[in-house]
């Protein structure tokens, strides 16, 4: 792509575009392989300092009865966007856990597309979302089951976490389907934090931006737990509610 | 020095004339009480009389609004500090119904409060061992299995141990005042003793208070009060001694509060 996209795109409909002149035209996107049987992962933390515009575009193969697992933390710059292409063939397994956190004027998005291009593969996506201050979080992701993607099992997941009146979150999960036996899940919700809960957790001796901290980091815990990067996963999510609270 | 820190010492807590409403309507009209240290004090009164609303008034909830009055806790303007100020100046409130807080642990959420709590009286934070000590023996003192402590704050706790667990984490705190909302609803006989018997333990000292908000006299055979008030229409209408909540049990507010 040479010329800059617009809100019409919809891959870039909730983006900020006049960030992204900043860096366009974007670089190519990483290539991720994974042969087929093999299992492979990949942890990505973008935590670029405030200002910056990062932009990190995959192609990722899962080949014949491969796995590939992504966890990532979303959390920096003016502009983050994290973009995924993620084909899957025979029998083959993908999973994301995936944390974003927008404050001040930040928009941090995730955009995925998971092509189940052959039968019997499985696809799983866990996104926790938190917007504070004027941040704006969002997840575009779209499942497409090709003719023959028979069995497709894919999920969505896709809670998000309001603190102030002026964030947003988007959530807009799209299914694409041309198969007739699969199963494709999806979800989204957005919400606040839990009046009663940080009441009780002040009333215990936390002061209120601790006690915020507690329950987000809460939301957003089970997505890393028992991960091999679980601590820098914790460290960037913790400097990123530091900033935010 | 000794008589005059003597005194703020004794007299614990003293509302003068609160008024509080809840979305505009008034609660509270009107009411006065004074604990001393080394005192414990039963409010009983039928449903609506604003029992909960005292206690969440006392501790800060939001949205409970005190629109005249004053409260004066330790020497300090109670009613100036956030809830967790007040938590840290020695105020505890045990909640009628406990919250549920998922993927917080009670040992993480407990250490984390009572280290807030330190800090801001300038004591230095409890280390993880010790901690952990002081953790465990508090639920064995309560009977709740300190494996619990490890789970997520409530969440899957019967209601019976959602209630020890509230006194465990008065243990743990160890608070000057204690405001108990209906501590005793929900519990088998088993339970309200071992409730009942912490409560004793840990706050029947000659410089602390308790303030048990209760509908039934049954805690009061465990948790002997000096004083018992019956609060009507948001405001005390009646005080006297422990004779007063048996005589409460057998002639019903009505009655008394007429």
């Amino acid at each position: 792509m040479s010329t800059l996209p617009t809100k019409r795109d919809e891959a870039w409909r909730y983006s900020d575009l006049k960030a992204l002149e900043r860096i366009w035209p974007v670089p190519v996107p990483d290539k991720v392989i994974v042969p087929a049987g093999k299992a492979e992962r990949l942890s990505l933390v973008q935590d670029a300092p405030t200002g910056q515009v990062v932009v990190r575009d995959f192609t990722i193969e899962v080949g014949v009865g491969a796995s590939f697992a992504m966890q990532l933390v979303n959390a920096g710059g003016q502009f983050g966007r994290i973009a995924l292409d993620v084909t899957l063939y025979e029998g083959a397994s993908f999973e994301l856990d995936a944390a974003m956190i927008a404050g001040g004027e930040q928009t941090i998005e995730l955009v995925t597309i998971v092509r189940h291009f052959e039968a019997n593969a499985t696809s799983r996506q866990t996104v926790r979302s938190i917007a504070g201050g004027k941040g704006t979080v969002s997840y575009v992701g779209k499942v497409a089951v090709s003719r023959d993607a028979q069995k497709t099992d894919a999920s969505q997941s896709v809670k998000a976490m309001l603190l102030d009146r002026g964030a947003t979150a988007n959530a807009k999960p799209e299914l694409e389907i041309f198969a007739d036996d699969v199963k494709c899940a999806h979800g989204a919700t957005v919400g606040e934090l839990d009046a009663q809960a940080l009441f009780y957790l002040a009333s215990r001796g936390l002061p209120q931006a601790q006690a915020k901290a507690l329950l987000l980091r809460a939301f957003v815990s089970g997505l890393f737990d028992g991960s091999p990067d679980e601590e820098r996963f914790t460290a960037a999510i913790d400097a990123a509610l530091e900033t935010l609270l | 020095m000794t008589s005059p820190h003597m005194t703020t010492e004794s007299k614990m807590l003293k509302i003068e004339n609160i008024h509080a409403e809840v979305d505009g309507k008034p609660i509270l009209k009107g009411l006065s009480l004074e604990l001393k240290a080394g005192e414990v004090h039963a409010i009983m009164g039928p449903n609506g009389a604003g029992k909960s609303t005292l206690g969440y008034v006392l501790a800060g909830r939001p949205g409970y609004e005190v629109t005249e009055g004053s409260a004066v806790f330790d020497g300090r303007d109670l009613l100036e500090m956030a809830p967790h100020e007040r938590a840290a100046a020695g105020l505890f409130l045990g909640f009628q119904y406990p919250v549920e807080i998922p993927g917080v642990s009670n040992l993480q959420f407990l250490r984390e409060a009572l280290n807030a709590q330190r800090r801001a009286r300038g004591q230095e934070p409890l280390s993880g061992g010790d901690f952990i000590k002081l953790a465990r023996a508090q639920a064995n003192a309560l009977g709740l299995d300190p494996e619990m402590l490890k789970r997520p704050v409530n969440v899957g706790f019967s209601g019976g141990e959602k209630k020890r667990a509230e006194m465990v984490q008065m243990g743990i705190i160890d608070p000057k005042l204690a405001i108990l909302d209906e501590t005793d609803s929900g519990l088998d006989i088993d339970a309200l003793r071992a409730v009942g018997a912490g409560i004793n333990a840990i706050m029947r000292k000659p410089d602390k208070a308790v303030l048990l908000i209760t509908h039934y006299q049954r805690l009061l055979d465990y948790v002997r009060p000096d004083f018992v008030h019956v609060l009507a229409g948001g405001r005390i209408v009646r005080s006297g001694g422990p004779e007063l909540a048996h005589q409460l049990e057998a002639e019903g507010y009505t009655e008394i509060a007429a």
